[in-house]
């Protein structure tokens, strides 16, 4: 799994390349995390190149929602969701917990 | 040809730490092809694969280094199944209770997820210990499932 943090005006965009599973996800939480620590609450996940995601991986999605929209600083959106992770997400009840973009353009223009 | 090589078996054995995810995967994901699963089915057991061999990893090997997870595959027309063996403290999956998906954000519990994935991708779960043979579970999904 990669992680790119593109840092635009009003948010920052985290891609999530590759996959992300019991293995990698502590990586994801790190990533996010750092950006939080920053200051930085208002993030866009593009998944346009996300492979793969288990429950670890919802779990890291899960934390740094909780985080970001604490204290109303922020939130996480996701933007470029593959089929299969939109279906797990939709599967374990994910999908009310975040807003979800088709494209990135929408998903920075959220904040 | 199909017919008489229909009912094969094939075991692979994996060290049962987490960077072993993506190898059991891909292990799978071999057969699921072969065994002629559409998509959405191989997705299906690629993940409760790697949900069953987390848990697994995480509850059974607690404190090992050196455990490992034996994975046994097979299909024929109908189903698919996999069986993973190891020789953990006994983790009984099939009796974690299911999480509440309707909870709001800060209330949402993580544990028992990976689990609720298991059972709903799959079509029959069953968990055995055999004592000093270790647990085996067992996770078989009809190839024809649609969705």
């Amino acid at each position: 799994m990669e992680i790119n943090v593109q840092e635009f005006k009003h948010c920052d965009l985290l891609a999530i390349n590759g996959k992300v599973d019991s293995f990698t996800a502590p990586d994801l939480i790190k990533a996010i995390e750092e950006l939080q620590n920053n200051g930085k609450y208002k993030i866009v996940l593009n998944m346009e190149h996300l492979e793969y995601m288990s429950s670890a991986g919802f779990r890291a999605l899960l934390i740094g929602q909780r985080n970001s929209k604490r204290y109303n600083r922020g939130e996480l959106v996701l933007a470029n969701v593959p089929q299969k992770i939109m279906d797990a997400l939709e599967l374990t009840g994910f999908t009310p917990l975040f807003k979800i973009f088709s494209d990135i353009t929408t998903a920075v223009g959220n904040f | 040809m199909r017919g008489s090589l229909s009912f094969l078996m094939r075991t692979a054995t994996f060290p049962a730490s987490f960077n072993q995810l993506d190898n059991i995967r891909e292990y799978v994901n071999i057969f699921t092809k072969e065994a002629g699963m559409d998509d959405p089915g191989r997705c299906a057991v690629e993940m409760a694969a790697d949900e069953a061999c987390s848990n697994i990893i995480e509850h059974a090997y607690t404190g090992y280094s050196s455990g490992v997870i034996e994975c046994t595959i097979e299909f024929d027309d109908d189903s698919f199944t996999i069986v993973l063996h190891d020789h953990g403290s006994p983790f009984d999956l099939t009796s974690v209770p299911l999480p509440d998906l309707s909870e709001e954000l800060e209330n949402r519990k993580i544990g028992g997820l990976g689990v609720f994935l298991i059972r709903e991708l799959m079509d029959d779960v069953k968990y055995e210990n055999r004592g000093q043979m270790g647990n085996f579970l067992t996770l078989k999904r009809k190839i024809s499932r649609i969705k």
